[in-house]
């Protein structure tokens, strides 16, 4: 059962040949007996999983079910899970039970899906290789074999590698950056990241409000088709959120190809690809090419601006969001403090790791009085010229394909004492975040045995359309099907 | 020296929505701590804020009723601070791009003359909780239903020139925020709270002083108190040679103390920036005409309605009209009481003068302008002497009774107007009183006359056991004894 | 563009975040590596462009003056580190 899809397991679960409580039962079992390889998850929350199982199987008795009634799954720890600790990587959460559901969460729990836990990832989502978890690093289920323990990608490096491991069929995951987009390309699974206010983002603990979306992470893109039609929609506790028609995003998976105009930004076949990558990369587009789609290069002049306008952006909303993390109403308070001062800031600096308070002290500082307009307002300008740059693309092709990751997978540790190195790893995903338009992760090769991915770039709402290319690809290739040897 | 004082003033007014300015949590006074205190209010993680359309409504309407440019397109930033009762660890508020521009009040001065007051912006931000300093265990309590009330924060320019001005201004203010009905303007609750700024500068000099900046001032005698204050500390040290200080002063009105707030000041870096939870909130047209069809009758109109359909003074008037609920109060005493200018009297003398004894408002107040007004028309109509209008004032305010008419006849407050039976009464006793009669019509001083009138008027109100319409027996008097 | 170990501990102090003499010295390393990362932006020419708040160009809904939340305390002081009294309690704030 662990291979299945969901959309495998959810004939299963209408076909009567097995129950919810028997799938869910057989997934947890498999969970607590594997996960030890793997750290992918910080919680698992049996009894509850459990306990939605037995109400699926009702519903579906009652003749009520959907695609999701039954089907196993995980949040990544981000998503607020009423009744259910939720951490977001950090020790500052450690305790942090929630009163309440992120919208995400509810929209689940209503299709009757059946969470088995919660993910772990990097600290408030602040990371490319799961490392700086307060709940130790994630390793990626490739490259196991050969003797080496390598970083699954990140933030959402926890439901990557749990997707991969077959632990789940599927997880939600968030993008700020390249969370959900890097962590899939790494650990060979399918993962999008929507356009900006196509799902909520209610009861997802904040990185960066302007860039933060969440998506799904699946091993095929009819997967990732279906967790859409769950996550996507219009929620008025969110402001940004925009009230725009949901289509059936499994309706257009099967369209053809033919007539496709992809664009390739050749700012993202440069040197800091791998010769070895881009030969997948490009062997994955000429796929295309035979699916009938056309191919053309194209330029974005100011891609090369995007992390620096990034690593402005980013930690000076983080700096923000994370002011409330303060030991007065949840989460962490450190001990015996001797005034409110002390409170505060041994609160903060035993509760938040290295990388979390680095970048609220960058985005204090690019904030604070003298450097708004050469930091702030100047990344905000840069972004705009990011955006305008893909509005102009979007004119001449439907896509953009490009690598995710400038390298496969690498070791624990080999870029965690240099940050600068670390952020470069999301050089190909960030401007994206910018501007705020969707695009995906899908298999596309291995390198050395280890996974590679290629990203389809969309225009804004284009969700439906990325999905279709994805689904297309994997009609004709097998990579999203390999194991982790 | 001679010193110019310049004075400017920011106003923090709670609006009187039902609900938080980014959330759905009721604001209503006085509930149990934290019990009006939501995941959005608490700052919850990944809770989002939602702006109240009535909040953007109410600030609209400031700045249509202070001739004010709305902004079409106003943007909230973060203001960030930490504080044990601001959860988010920012203020939500506007800065660069606010909800009302520039505008003016008019305010009256006591000398007759008017006086223009600019106000340079007003904002809508939300305002924190409450700290309680009270001893747990060494330990301040947070109350956060406070946390997100909306408010908005008028900025005025430093154009008043004394304590009686920034007073009237305040006043003005006060008067039209309650009057639009967009604050309850309970000030003993904080719901109007004015922090004044305070310079000096040699007389006719064009370049200001540093100023400081006293907070949280929240009735308008103490406000006056502490500019009087301010004004003199200021004036000493520069006498003495000494600089200003640029900080924020609080004042102590029980103790006509103020003193520096250093740990506010301390390392202050609000890092403003546009708050990416929230979009920019457009004003359209339509948005504003629905806001100006809601403008009720402002002070200023009212004030001028009272003095040409009532035929008050422009005293009278300015009283009257200032506060919306007084001014309703007063009219509904007129409808029912006929005599405006006698209504007038009743309000600002014995009614007000309860009010303030008892610390109430006049929503507070015991009787109703229904009720003032019947016992208005009972002392037009002579039926009530002024010292029988007391008492029968004092039976609705305790509430032992709620009509008028059946005080009077309760308590036999009833004057006798008959001129017939008063005639005999006055017949009866001055026959009982012949040395004094004569007296009377000896005397050739009418001002000696006039006093010893009073002579008889104990015996008459005895004689109709003090029902006898004293205005009557007097004119009944003077013919008798004159004739 | 380099930052002074002055510049860290004044930012350390408005983030609220303790930090020791030999982490001011690792800082001072790393967000020395950042800034000059993100000095780039110098190079861009943004004269006459229109920063960008948030990527699509809507603009914000209001919500009803409606009550819609209930008295949750309990729930909500459950997870608080100290309470007394329905109050959250911190320690002394002196004005």
């Amino acid at each position: 059962m662990h291979n299945k899809s969901v959309a495998e397991l959810s004939r299963e679960l209408e076909s009567g040949k097995v129950s919810s409580v028997e799938l869910t039962q057989q997934f947890l079992d498999r969970l607590k007996a594997e996960d030890g390889k793997y750290n992918s998850f910080i919680t698992i929350s049996e009894e509850q999983a459990l306990a939605e199982a037995r109400a699926a199987d009702e519903l579906r008795a009652a003749g009520k079910a959907t695609a999701w009634t039954g089907v196993p799954f995980a949040h990544k720890d981000i998503f607020c899970t009423n009744g259910i600790r939720t951490t977001c990587g950090s020790k500052m959460l450690e305790n942090f039970v929630p009163p309440y559901d992120a919208t995400v969460t509810a929209n689940f729990k209503a299709a009757g899906a059946v969470c088995l836990g919660k993910t772990n990832m990097d600290e408030f989502a602040m990371g490319s290789s799961n490392e700086s978890s307060f709940y130790g690093a994630v390793t990626n289920p490739w490259g196991l074999s050969s003797g080496d323990k390598r970083v699954p990608g990140g933030s959402s490096g926890g439901s990557a590698a749990a997707v991969a491991a077959r632990l789940v069929p599927a997880a939600t995951g968030t993008d700020t950056g390249g969370s959900i987009r890097q962590p899939a390309a790494l650990c060979g699974i399918t993962g999008l990241k929507p356009t900006y206010g196509r799902v909520s983002r209610y009861g997802m603990i904040a990185f960066a409000s302007s860039l933060d979306q969440g998506g799904p992470m699946a091993r095929t893109a009819e997967d990732a088709a279906l967790m859409m039609n769950v996550m996507a929609g219009y929620d008025p506790k969110d402001s940004t959120c925009i009230d725009r028609e949901v289509p059936d995003y499994t309706a257009t998976l099967n369209e053809p190809l033919k007539g496709l105009k992809i664009g390739l930004p050749k700012e993202y076949f440069s040197d800091q690809l791998s010769p070895a990558m881009e030969e997948q990369v490009r062997n994955a587009i000429r796929e295309y090419e035979k699916l009938g789609a056309t191919v053309k290069e194209v330029s974005l002049p100011n891609a090369r601006l995007a992390i620096a306008a990034y690593y402005v952006i980013a930690p000076a909303e983080a700096s923000a969001n994370l002011s409330r993390f303060d030991g007065v109403r949840y989460g962490y308070r450190c001990e015996d403090p001797k005034d409110l001062m002390d409170m505060y800031t041994r609160t903060r600096a035993e509760g938040f790791g290295t990388e979390v308070k680095r970048r609220i002290l960058v985005g204090t500082y690019a904030l604070s009085a003298g450097y708004f307009d050469a930091y702030y307002l100047k990344a905000q300008k840069v972004r705009r010229l990011i955006q305008q740059d893909f509005i102009n693309a979007f004119k001449e092709v439907d896509v953009l394909m490009s690598p995710v990751s400038p390298t496969p997978a690498f070791k624990q540790g080999e870029k965690n004492t240099d940050p600068v190195s670390m952020y470069l790893e999301d050089v190909f995903t960030i401007a994206i975040n910018l501007a705020g338009i969707p695009a995906m992760s899908v298999p596309a090769g291995l390198v050395d045995g280890l996974p590679v991915g290629l990203q389809i770039i969309g225009d804004y709402f284009s969700e439906a359309r990325l999905l279709n290319a994805a689904h297309q690809f994997q009609q004709v290739t097998d990579w999203h099907q390999r194991e982790p040897q | 020296m001679q010193w110019d004082i310049v004075i400017g003033l920011e106003i923090h007014v709670q609006l009187a929505t039902q609900t938080k300015i980014f959330s759905g949590s009721s604001i209503a006074f006085g509930a149990e701590p934290n019990t009006q205190a939501n995941a959005v209010d608490l700052a919850m993680p990944g809770t989002l804020p939602v702006p109240n359309e009535q909040a953007f409504r109410y600030a609209v309407m400031f700045g249509l009723a202070t001739n004010a440019e709305i902004g079409r397109r106003s943007v909230f930033e973060r203001k960030n601070y930490f504080y044990p009762d601001l959860p988010k660890g920012y203020q939500t508020t506007q800065l660069a791009q606010p909800i009302v521009g520039p505008g003016y009040v008019d305010i009256d001065l006591a000398d007759g003359s008017t006086k223009r007051v600019r106000i340079h912006h007003a904002h809508l931000e939300e305002d924190a909780g409450k700290s309680l300093h009270e001893d747990y265990h060494g330990m301040t309590g947070i109350d956060l239903n406070r946390a997100g009330t909306p408010l908005i924060e008028v900025v005025t320019e430093p154009d008043m020139t004394s304590a009686e001005e920034a007073v009237a201004f305040a006043r003005k203010l006060h008067s039209l925020v309650t009057s639009l009905g967009i604050c309850d303007g309970d000030m003993s609750q904080g719901s109007m709270r004015f922090d004044v700024n305070i310079s000096l500068k040699p007389k006719g000099s064009d370049t200001l002083g540093t100023r400081t900046e006293t907070k949280n001032l929240n009735s308008f005698r103490f406000m006056e108190q502490a500019i009087a204050h301010e004004v003199e500390r200021q004036m000493d040290i520069l006498e003495d040679g000494g600089v200003i200080v640029q900080e924020t002063r609080l004042y102590n009105g029980d103790r006509d103390e103020s003193r520096s707030m250093r740990s506010k000041e301390e390392a202050n870096d609000y890092r403003y920036f546009p708050c990416p939870d929230l979009l920019p909130v457009e004003i359209d047209d339509a948005f504003i005409e629905d806001a100006r069809a809601r403008l009720p009758e402002l002070p200023d109109a009212r004030k001028a309605r009272f003095k040409e359909h009532y035929g008050l003074n422009d005293y009278d008037a300015g009283i009257l009209s200032a506060d919306a609920r007084l001014a309703a109060f007063f009219e509904q005493t007129v409808e029912h009481g006929k005599d405006a200018k006698l209504a007038a009297n009743w309000i600002q003398g014995e009614f007000s003068a309860r009010l303030n004894a008892e610390e109430k408002s006049v929503a507070e107040a015991p009787i109703t302008g229904a009720q003032l007004g019947a016992l208005v028309t009972r002392i037009a109509d002579n039926t009530l002497s002024s010292a029988g209008a007391k008492k029968v004032f004092e039976a609705l305010w305790s509430g032992e009774n709620d009509d008028v008419d059946a005080i009077i006849e309760a308590k036999g407050l009833k004057q006798v107007s008959d001129t017939g039976a008063l005639e005999s009464m006055v017949d009866e006793v001055l026959a009982g009183m012949p040395d004094q009669v004569a007296q009377y019509q000896q005397e050739s001083d009418p001002k000696k006359q006039k006093k010893m009138l009073g002579g008889f008027m104990g015996p008459l109100m005895k004689a109709s056991k003090g029902q006898g319409n004293p205005k009557l027996f007097n004119e009944i008097l003077v013919r008798k004894l004159g004739g | 563009m380099t930052i002074s170990r002055k510049d860290i501990e004044k930012v350390a102090v408005l983030a609220r975040i303790k930090v020791d003499d030999e982490q001011v010295a690792a800082l001072e390393k790393d967000l020395g590596n950042i800034l000059d990362l993100v000095d780039q932006l110098g190079a861009a020419d943004t004269d006459s462009v229109e920063p960008m708040a948030h990527p699509l160009d809507a603009v914000q809904r209001l919500r009803p003056d409606v009550v819609t939340e209930t008295n949750q305390r309990e729930a909500f002081q459950a997870i608080a580190p100290a309470t007394e009294d329905g109050l959250y309690l911190v320690p002394r704030v002196i004005e």
